[in-house]
């Protein structure tokens, strides 16, 4: 086994192996704990560099592992795995700092960060699947590490969320399997290639792999909370701001929406795909989450129910731009991968902050929050911003990608109606939050101030990630056009894809 | 003798039979035992019946063989029931 | 090479007779025999995927007058699977029991089982089966009845009276095929046996016999209180191992030696009856108030699913798409053993610490024994057969065969199947998150927490990542 064969083993092994440590560990042994955290976040971040200057220069760095006769894992570097993984990567360093500072003197750690860990590993290594039967082990996986962070608390609350978040997505994974099975009956063994191996299967065939399709597209969907498959991802906001940060962000909504883009360019084709009418079905289903999930958050009180439901609907924008044949659609809905999640993980760790520091779980608890805690809301703003779609935030990037790419493929019609209205509720739910922050003046007293004011608004590993993420995001968007930026890699996606 | 063989066989299957109905039927543990104990006969009384191989020629061996380990485990079997059930009658109260 | 297999089943046997002499020393020579046995059983394993098939005339006697042991690829994984269960139970059983008096009544019962299950695995010959059926049932039996409660007693003796009946049912069918074919040697018949007013009361004899003994629905109404009221070692085995036992001889029966008489209706009946078994044994194991009522229901489910790959295989013309499915069968029936154990071996361990298995009122316990919450987790991702485990790869095989068949019934049973199951497993695994008391490390109770994390991350993730070679196996050994 040379380097470049190991090189994505190591990638997922980087956090694995510290993460099954770690549950053995003395619950009192912090310093080792979160060296290990941090480790191997930082080895991880290492890794992913060299794989994303070697695929950048057509380097192919593969792991397979034969686990039955015709079914093998493979573990694969391409162009849009680089992206995803980088994206978990970074991410995920970051929430370490959050997680370590947001959890101080909480019970449970051990097993706490021996999940967290657990998570991230099965969030690279569906990231870097190599065919569709890796990602549904691993997006099974992923299934299985979250159950514990969601259910973390411990409080009956946190267990009936845990468990409806459970039911969603087993019963998801089950139709996944099943049509993931059927499909390698009919095509065997389904690689992710660039355009797709399903367009040489036989026509008698072609009303079977419609039917896949719709399996395939539930089963992603329970996780990329599609309506109507969401129901479970309000209800687990009961886990602690760090996992819901993750969750959004970066792993199981992500992967859900990763996993469509996948079957739609990788393993259908998009073209093929097109000519089934498959994409039509997509784009339909994505354009009601974006709005649904965008009237939801109007009516919500609750911080973390209100980011919430803004993910439901600005997920789908990724299953959109997929839905959207053309290459110009095709770069929004990836870059939008990226873009959502570095703003949705500010957020998150926004709301988190206003909760420890000053036990506001509300919005109606946000007044003047501004001044006790700029830097925060400062942070919180510029991500809202940016899902609003206000240049120069990267979520601008997106929406413009995205409208640019329905009108050349002829759906402007009804594509450009939902964009405007989804930005217009994206401003009407966050707006007033920011005139809140802002704007207004602080009541008498915070609900419960845990962390009182000191030199720094609240505590250093809770204050940096958000600001760290934020400037992400607007560079992300100033700086688009430069080598290596979100942008110009969901470019070159698009390119290898449509063959250009 | 053919008439004899058959006999014997068709016999053996009908006490196999009544032992049966009598094991699914009974609710008495001991009355059970005696079924399938009788159903053990039954079997060996086939297994009897099939050793023969002709007027004057001397029966299979193997048959004969298989019928004495069975009466053997059949034994120990109802040995282990029989102290079970002693074991069960010994705890009044707790049936 | 081929001496393996009298060791596999003498070291066991005399060390049965050791205890009996030493009761003093019964846990050492426990410990020992299981160790040996082990050994024993690594060199069959190696020795079948290096020769292929192999063949030991006990005495020299020929076949026809003589014993035969044989054992092939098939044989040899289950013999390991059982050597390796048996061992950890064994270690298990060595902090379990702990007077000396309880140990020396259940160290030579537990290796005269041992003896029997190897002795039934590596048998070449009907009669041979139908005596190590009758040990395995005798030594099954009387462990099952150490428990010493009443309930423990009366599920023992319901145990045991259809056990033999099954063995009778099994005797008489044996009966009948050496009426037909003059011989009881496996190898022969499956040269000369054809479908046929002979054959098929034969069969379907064997075949009742046989399913009382594994316990597939509806005759599987002896096995939850028998197995909830043994001791857990106890428990740990008849789930895993017992049952398996009478299962693989159905398996040697209708896909080796009586292949050429099997129908599809045949199969299809077996199939039938297992997706009974899979529905009904899950949904009860969903309503279960204890533990082990619920890992007693579960090995009825899971082994619902071993036979409705029967109407599948039968169903595949012999090729490679035939070969998968079988293996998958083979790594399905693997990872159940090693999850049935680890499962009651850890619920053992709550048992004991908590003086009660009663799911309600987990809260506390689960979280004062995180490693063995973890055994039981992994036990359970095992038993739904999510991935890695290796009854994913085998579910797989069977939704496979069933696309390809057309027989998209069983997907349908499986699917729901494997949801009741994350149902019932999670119901339980849900109360190790609450306000209880948390220790400071993972694992408190060496000897007894280890040998269930081990079995549980062996049918978890071992058999699913390197299970591979399994299919090579069964092919090489053939």
């Amino acid at each position: 086994m040379n380097f470049d064969t190991a090189l994505p083993l190591l990638v997922v092994a980087s956090s694995l192996l510290p993460g099954l440590v770690i549950f053995f560990l003395r619950e009192s042994s912090h310093g080792p704990r979160t060296a290990l955290n941090l480790g191997g976040a930082a080895l991880k971040l290492l890794l992913v560099g060299i794989m994303i200057w070697g695929v950048f220069h057509q380097h192919v760095y593969e792991t397979r592992w034969t686990l039955a006769p015709g079914l093998d894992l493979v573990l694969h570097a391409d162009t849009l795995s680089v992206l995803f993984v980088t994206l978990s990567t970074v991410l995920w360093l970051v929430t370490t700092v959050y997680a370590v500072g947001y959890l101080e003197n909480s019970p449970h750690r051990s097993r706490f960060f021996g999940f967290f860990s657990l998570c991230v590993s099965a969030t690279v290594g569906l990231a870097l699947a190599g065919n569709l039967f890796t990602f549904v082990i691993f997006y099974e996986l992923l299934t299985l590490a979250t159950y514990p962070l969601v259910a973390h608390r411990g409080t009956p609350e946190a267990v009936r969320g845990a468990r409806i978040y459970l039911t969603y997505t087993l019963i998801g994974g089950v139709l996944l399997l099943l049509g993931t099975v059927w499909l390698h009956v009919i095509a065997g063994p389904t690689p992710f290639v660039e355009g797709g191996v399903l367009s040489r299967v036989p026509a008698e065939y072609h009303p079977q792999l419609k039917v896949i399709f719709v399996l395939l597209l539930i089963g992603l969907g329970v996780k990329a909370a599609l309506v109507p498959l969401h129901g479970w991802l309000p209800q687990a906001m009961v886990a602690p701001a760090p996992v819901s940060a993750l969750l959004h962000a970066v792993a199981v909504v992500k992967a859900g929406a990763f996993g469509i883009v996948r079957v739609v360019y990788d393993v259908y084709g998009v073209q093929f795909a097109d000519q089934l009418g498959l994409l039509i079905v997509l784009g339909v289903a994505a354009c009601i989450t974006i709005v649904y999930g965008s009237v939801k958050a109007l009516s919500e009180d609750s911080l973390k129910k209100r980011l919430a439901y803004s993910t439901v609907s600005q997920v789908s924008y990724i299953a959109l731009g997929t839905a959207i044949l053309g290459p110009v659609g095709t770069i929004g809905g990836i870059v939008h991968l990226v873009h959502q999640g570095i703003m949705k993980i500010t957020l998150f760790f926004s709301a988190g902050n206003y909760a420890e520091t000053l036990g506001i779980h509300k919005v109606s608890e946000m007044n003047g929050v501004g001044r006790r805690m700029p830097a925060t809301t400062l942070a919180f703003s510029v991500a809202a911003l940016g899902m609003i779609g206000v240049p120069p935030v990267a979520g601008f990037i997106s929406k413009w990608y995205l409208g640019l790419g329905a009108v050349e493929a002829g759906m402007a019609a009804w594509v450009m109606p939902v964009l405007l209205a989804s930005s217009a509720l994206n401003a009407a739910y966050f707006l007033p939050v920011l005139y809140r922050a802002w704007f207004r003046d602080a009541g008498p007293a915070w609900p419960a101030e845990h962390i009182p004011a000191a030199r720094f608004e609240t505590a250093g590993a809770l204050l940096w990630p958000p600001v760290v993420t934020a400037t992400l995001a607007l560079a992300a968007g100033l700086f688009a056009a430069a080598p290596y930026s979100p942008l110009e890699w969901a470019d070159l996606i698009a390119r290898r894809e449509y063959g250009l | 003798m053919l008439t004899a063989q058959w006999l014997y066989g068709l016999t053996g299957c009908l006490v196999v039979a009544l032992g049966l109905r009598a094991a699914l039927l009974q609710s008495a543990l001991l009355q059970r035992i005696v079924a399938v104990n009788v159903m053990g006969s039954g079997v060996f009384l086939m297994l009897i019946a099939v050793a023969y191989r002709g007027p004057g020629v001397a029966p299979d061996p193997v048959p004969h063989a298989l019928v004495l380990t069975g009466i053997v485990v059949a034994v120990s079997a109802t040995a282990l029931a029989l102290a079970l059930v002693r074991r069960l009658h010994a705890e009044p109260g707790d049936g | 090479m081929a001496d393996a297999l009298i060791w596999l089943v003498a070291l066991p046997l005399a060390g049965a007779l050791a205890t009996l002499l030493l009761p003093r020393a019964a846990g050492a020579v426990v410990i020992a025999s299981g160790l040996g046995t082990s050994m024993a059983a690594g060199a069959l394993l190696y020795g079948v995927a290096t020769h292929g098939p192999l063949h030991n005339a006990i005495g020299g006697w020929s076949a026809g007058l003589g014993i035969a042991l044989r054992a092939d690829g098939l044989s040899a994984l289950l013999v390991m699977m059982t050597a390796l269960v048996a061992l950890a139970a064994s270690v298990y059983s060595s902090a379990y029991f702990n007077t000396a008096a309880q140990r020396a009544r259940f160290a030579p019962l537990w290796l005269l089982l041992w003896t029997a299950l190897n002795a039934l695995l590596l048998s070449g010959d009907l009669f041979n089966l139908y005596v190590t059926l009758e040990l395995l049932g005798l030594s099954a039996v009387a462990l099952a009845a150490l428990g010493g409660s009443a309930a423990a007693v009366q599920a023992a003796l319901r145990y045991l009276l259809v056990g033999l009946l099954g063995s009778m049912l099994f005797l008489a069918g044996v009966s009948l095929i050496y009426a037909g074919y003059g011989t009881l040697d496996l190898a022969a018949l499956a040269k000369v046996v054809e479908s046929g007013p002979v054959v098929w009361p034969a069969l379907t004899l064997m075949t009742a016999g046989l399913l009382l003994k594994t316990a597939l629905f509806p005759l599987h109404f002896w096995l939850p209180p028998a197995h909830a009221s043994a001791p857990a070692p106890v428990s740990a085995v008849l789930s895993a191992l017992v049952v398996k036992a009478a299962f693989y001889l159905v398996l040697r029966l209708w896909l080796d030696v009586f292949a050429d008489a099997v129908t599809a209706a045949a199969a299809a009946l077996l199939g039938l009856l297992g997706a009974g078994g899979v529905l009904w044994g899950s949904w009860r194991a969903l309503q279960a108030e204890r533990l082990k009522l619920l890992a007693a229901y579960s090995t009825v489910a899971q082994l619902g699913y071993l036979f409705m790959f029967f109407p599948v295989l039968q169903a595949l013309p012999p090729g490679p798409a035939r070969e998968l499915a079988a293996g998958g069968l083979v790594i399905l029936a693997l990872t159940h053993g090693f999850a049935k154990a680890g499962l009651f071996l850890a619920i053992g361990v709550i048992q004991q610490r908590s003086g009660h298995d009663t799911i309600r009122e987990l809260d506390g316990t689960a979280q004062r024994l995180p490693a063995t919450t973890f055994a039981v987790a992994l036990a359970g991702v095992a038993l739904i057969g999510l991935p890695p485990s290796g009854a994913f790869l085998g579910k797989w095989q069977l939704l496979a065969a069933s696309f390809a068949t057309g027989q998209w019934w069983w997907i349908v049973v499986t699917a729901i199947g494997s949801l009741l199951a994350a149902a019932y497993t999670f119901r339980v695994l849900g109360h190790a998150f609450g306000h209880g008391p948390y220790p400071n490390q993972a694992v408190t109770l060496a000897r007894e927490e280890w040998p269930a994390l081990l079995l549980g991350a062996t049918a978890a993730v071992v058999l699913g990542l390197a299970g591979a070679p399994l299919w090579t196996l069964l092919e090489a050994g053939a």
